[in-house]
């Protein structure tokens, strides 16, 4: 296990590094001259090319990049080219947001998504199962701005119950935020359910299949025990760690809900990046996203190891 | 599992009663099924390890019947749980207990489930096909446990099987199924020595008896194969097939009732039971069983197979090959498999090489022209790996293979498409052996127009050839092997090894899949196949009966090692090796009441990345002389009438002296 463990993060190591060479290079390779962007159209030669100077631009390649590296490491981001401010408190306290959202979305889907998939397994082909499928199958195929127009249409136009607007001050406390987080929230976890509870619904056919069901039948045990003690600790271990990753995806992932509900989260911010063209604080977002999607990979992995005793111990 | 209230949602009881303990379990509810499994009926099961649960520890898995079963109490059922699994003789049962299903053997998971079973005192036990997936060792000593257990406790048991000498050591009444019907019941001794039904004739006719050879009792095989289930005859299910039907046999026969405690469903069972006729003779004298003249090497022009239309193999090539100093198919010299074991980090940091595994450990024997040998040992002895290694499926690290004299490279992509086309190999699960997507015809030409440079047509006219010769229609050609049946789809992957013309063919359990009664024709199909074509044969078997019936010659191998090679005849006659004659011993005799001299290995084969010191087997030899075994290599032993040679410490004349004859002549 402890091998098992080394071996993860060592590949989680190695991709953050070949990432970071694609990001570095990509951004580089933009067309456009960073200092002009910087000072803007009117500026003289002398003036960019002390800027060039400043900024390292004028090193080579391998120098900026060991450079731009140790900076973003060691958590020293710069400033934003747009607005002046330093990135990473910025950029931090837009993965605070990202995640206050994210964890109400897990609690929202993780519950329902298993319970309606455990359901439709056990009824494979039934009628219940039938319902569960083609109705969480039709709300994944609307796109996420569409769901997320309708709830507040409902739920705030209509019946008045929450916000619309999901934005929130930065030092805003979880427990404040959280009006404005639930819509949001539902619209991405109507989006995540259908995917959870199809894989959790295919984990539990399969083995229902297994031999080791009968035996636990035979053995006597109520239904319930086989179904809660035997079935669902071998059927629930794709769907855990799918869970693990999707978390790693709502990071970096949920642009579209968070314009639509106007929230502040690191997906808007990285929009306002791209608009701007500013790049220092496009490379952090972009590797912060990557760093905590290879992290819950890291976890997907580690749990999946643990859950299943034929990794565990070899 | 129908006997167990236990079926699919797709299965439906269409009447009758199963009445158990006066109570009729069909009309009990699902819940009230669940308060007699376990309680009062419980199943072994087939495959030991899927039907354990994979994340569950043993212990646990057995403490949680006791629990909600016999109601017991957290501490009292987990002690109780050792000493289950103590009684079914495990060793460490506290180990066993904390260990998952995957970190122990087959035979031992195998123990744990008849724990398991027996945990509650059941009135029932169902043991369906409990040691099909074992070793015929690790068979031999769960059986042994079967009689001390269940005998010894007075459980009433009902053993499904395949196996008719497992039937013969454990059982005392039989009841033979055929197609859904029960065809035969009868106490075990009278169903051996006098069945009343063509079918369990049929049966008893079509398994190899230990010691049986192609040579002097050839096999007869059941002809045709058993209707599916959806197109029962409407008379006797078995009349299609039966050697003794007659026109009565178009009408469903009843049960009859010879005596009180046998039951019979063929018309004729009179005439049988006094000896007036006999589906063994039939078959012999109306040569019903076009397989049945396959045992006769088609020398002369008026085989009855040719006779009936059928072509042969062009038979041009055969008898060069058996030209006295030609050498030999197949010569394997000093031949070693090492696997590597991935590097730990430890490994890499003390710089220490990669661990390897023998599968295959300085093996040396060769296949003569025309000749059969026979290589048996237990799962994990390396006949797989060697097999592979000769193909070159697998590369070889050390030694030498020659076919006829020339080299083979250990790398498969350095072998010339000549020597591909005159070594072809029969792979032991017909299912993934042709590709699903070609039809019969499709895959059999590959090999014709690639190995054997035939342009398309003259590939036509081989595939009708191939296919006569496998006695399948020529329409198959057109089929998709999901149309076939298995002993249909072994005959077409046998055709497609011959059709090269192979100088040698290798045989890896080509049968141990199949249906006893398929199992005869494949093995007499392979034989008069092999004849016609004189090429040699590697015959890859665990099952020692069916070696013997088939082999010229017999290699024993065990953890990579070569233990003994012999004439198969010399083979089953003492002295033998102490390895082979603990493998004779463990196999189920069909003879009822032969009960064999009782040796039984210990424990588990080794794993073979820790071969023992000195002879390999010393750590299970019940005839182990001590020191010397455990440290020297023993030495190679040549018997001079025989020329049998045996890999052992002792002696011939001393095991000659201890040992007796397993066999009875």
């Amino acid at each position: 296990m402890p091998r098992y463990l080394l071996r993860r993060f060592g590949f989680l190591l190695l991709t953050l590094f070949f990432t970071s060479i694609i990001i570095f290079v990509v951004t580089r390779m933009l067309p456009g001259d960073v200092a002009r962007v910087i000072l803007g159209r009117e500026a003289g030669e002398a003036a960019l090319q002390a800027l060039r100077q400043k900024l390292g631009l004028n090193d080579p390649w391998p120098v900026q990049y060991v450079h731009w590296l140790t900076n973003f490491v060691t958590g020293n981001w710069g400033d934003s080219f747009s607005t002046r401010a330093a990135i990473y408190p910025l950029v931090m306290g837009r993965l605070r947001n990202t995640m206050m959202l994210g964890f109400v979305i897990m609690v929202f889907s993780i519950p329902l998504a298993i319970t309606l998939g455990v359901i439709s397994g056990l009824n494979e082909n039934k009628s219940v199962d039938n319902v569960i499928s083609i109705t969480s199958l039709s709300v994944v195929g609307l796109p996420e701005f569409v769901t997320g127009l309708v709830l507040i249409q409902i739920l705030s136009f209509k019946l008045n119950l929450l916000p619309a607007n999901s934005s929130i001050r930065p030092e805003a406390s979880f427990i404040d935020a959280l009006p404005r987080l639930i819509l949001p929230a539902l619209t991405a976890t109507l989006v995540l359910l259908a995917y959870i509870a199809r894989l959790t619904r295919a984990g539990v056919i399969e083995e229902l299949k297994q031999p080791y069901v009968r035996t636990a039948d035979l053995k006597g045990l109520p239904r319930h025990v086989v179904v809660t003690k035997h079935i669902l600790r071998n059927a629930l271990m794709p769907t855990i760690t799918i869970i693990a990753i999707s978390f790693g995806w709502l990071i970096g992932g949920l642009i579209v809900i968070e314009n639509v509900f106007n929230y502040p989260g690191l997906g808007r911010l990285m929009i306002f990046a791209i608009d701007r063209r500013d790049l220092p604080l496009l490379q952090a977002i972009t590797m912060l996203t990557v760093l905590v999607y290879a992290l819950a990979n890291l976890v997907a992995d580690l749990m999946y190891a643990y859950l299943n005793p034929r990794i565990r111990l070899g | 599992m129908a006997i167990m209230g236990y079926l699919g949602d797709n299965g439906k009881f269409q009447q009758g009663k199963i009445e158990f303990a006066g109570r009729d379990l069909l009309s009990l509810s699902k819940d009230e099924k669940r308060q007699v499994w376990g309680a009062q009926m419980s199943l072994v099961p087939q495959n030991p390890l899927s039907s354990l649960n994979p994340s569950i520890r043993i212990g646990e898995q057995l403490a949680e019947i006791l629990r909600y079963v016999e109601h017991l109490d957290q501490a009292e059922a987990r002690s109780q749980s050792l000493e289950l699994l103590s009684s079914v003789g495990l060793p460490d049962p506290q180990r066993v207990a904390e260990s998952f299903p995957h970190q122990i053997s087959g035979g031992m998971q195998q123990r744990v489930l008849i724990a398991m079973a027996l945990s509650t005192a059941p009135r029932l036990l169902v043991l369906d096909e409990p040691t099909t997936s074992l070793d015929v060792t690790t068979q031999a000593t769960i059986l042994d446990l079967f009689r001390d257990l269940i005998i010894g406790h007075g459980t009433t048991a009902l053993y499904v099987t395949h196996n008719l000498g497992v039937v013969a050591q454990i059982c005392d009444r039989v009841a033979v199924l055929y197609a859904g019907e029960l065809v035969e019941d009868a106490p075990l001794s009278e169903l051996f020595s006098q069945p009343l039904h063509p079918y369990t004739q049929g049966l008893l006719d079509s398994i190899p008896k230990l010691g049986q050879n192609k040579n002097l009792a050839p096999l007869q095989s059941i002809q045709g194969q058993i209707p599916t289930l959806g197109a029962r005859p409407s008379g006797c299910v078995f009349e299609p097939r039966c050697p003794l039907a007659i026109d009565i046999c178009h009408q469903r026969p009843p049960i009859f009732n010879p005596t009180e405690r046998r039951f019979t469903r063929c018309h004729r069972w009179e005439e049988i039971s006094t000896g007036k006729i006999n589906a063994s003779d039939s078959r012999q004298n109306q040569g019903m069983d076009l397989e049945r003249s396959e045992q006769t090497p088609v020398e002369d022009g008026a085989s009855p197979i040719q006779r009936a239309g059928q072509t042969s193999f062009a038979k041009a090539g055969a008898p060069k090959r058996q030209e006295a100093g030609r050498p030999p198919a197949l010569d394997i010299k000093q031949v070693s498999v090492y696997f590597s074991l991935p590097r730990s980090f430890q490994d890499i940091f003390s710089r220490r090489p990669a661990r390897k595994v023998r599968a295959v450990d300085e093996v040396s024997f060769s296949v003569q022209n025309g000749k059969t040998v026979g290589l048996v040992g237990e799962s994990g002895s390396g006949k797989t790996s060697l097999a592979r290694a000769v193909v070159g499926l697998v590369e070889y690290s050390s030694g030498n293979i020659d076919l006829l004299n020339v080299p083979l490279p250990s790398k498969l992509s350095r072998r010339s498409l000549e020597t591909l086309r005159h070594l072809q190999m029969v792979f032991q699960n017909p299912e993934d052996a042709l590709n699903p997507y070609l039809t019969v015809g499709t895959s059999l030409r590959r090999p014709i127009m690639i190995l054997a440079k035939k342009t398309a047509q003259e590939a036509d006219a081989e595939v009708e050839r191939l296919l006569a010769a496998v006695r399948l229609p020529s329409e198959y050609a057109m089929r998709m092997p999901g149309q076939l049946s298995g002993g249909e789809k072994q005959r077409i992957a046998i055709a497609r090894a011959f059709a090269t013309h192979p100088e040698l063919l290798i045989a890896d359990e080509p049968v141990s899949s199949l249906d006893v009664s398929v199992q005869a024709s494949i093995l007499n199909l392979l034989n008069r196949l092999q004849v016609e074509e004189g090429s040699a044969l590697l015959f890859i078997s665990h099952d020692l009966a069916v070696v013997g019936y088939l082999a010229d010659e017999i290699a024993v191998v065990y953890l990579g090692r070569l233990m003994e090679f012999a004439r198969s005849a010399d083979l089953f006659e003492p002295p033998y090796h102490p390895y082979t004659e603990a493998l004779l011993s463990a196999i189920p005799r069909i003879q009822p009441g032969a009960s064999s001299k009782a040796i039984r290995l210990e424990g588990d084969i080794p794993s073979p990345t820790e071969v023992p010191t000195g002879c390999p087997f010393h750590t299970r030899c019940p005839r182990s002389l001590g020191e010397i075994c455990t440290e020297q290599v023993p030495p190679w032993r040549v018997e001079e009438q025989t020329g049998k040679m045996s890999f052992c410490h002792i002696p011939f004349e001393e095991l000659r002296a201890v040992q007796k004859k397993v066999i009875p002549s």
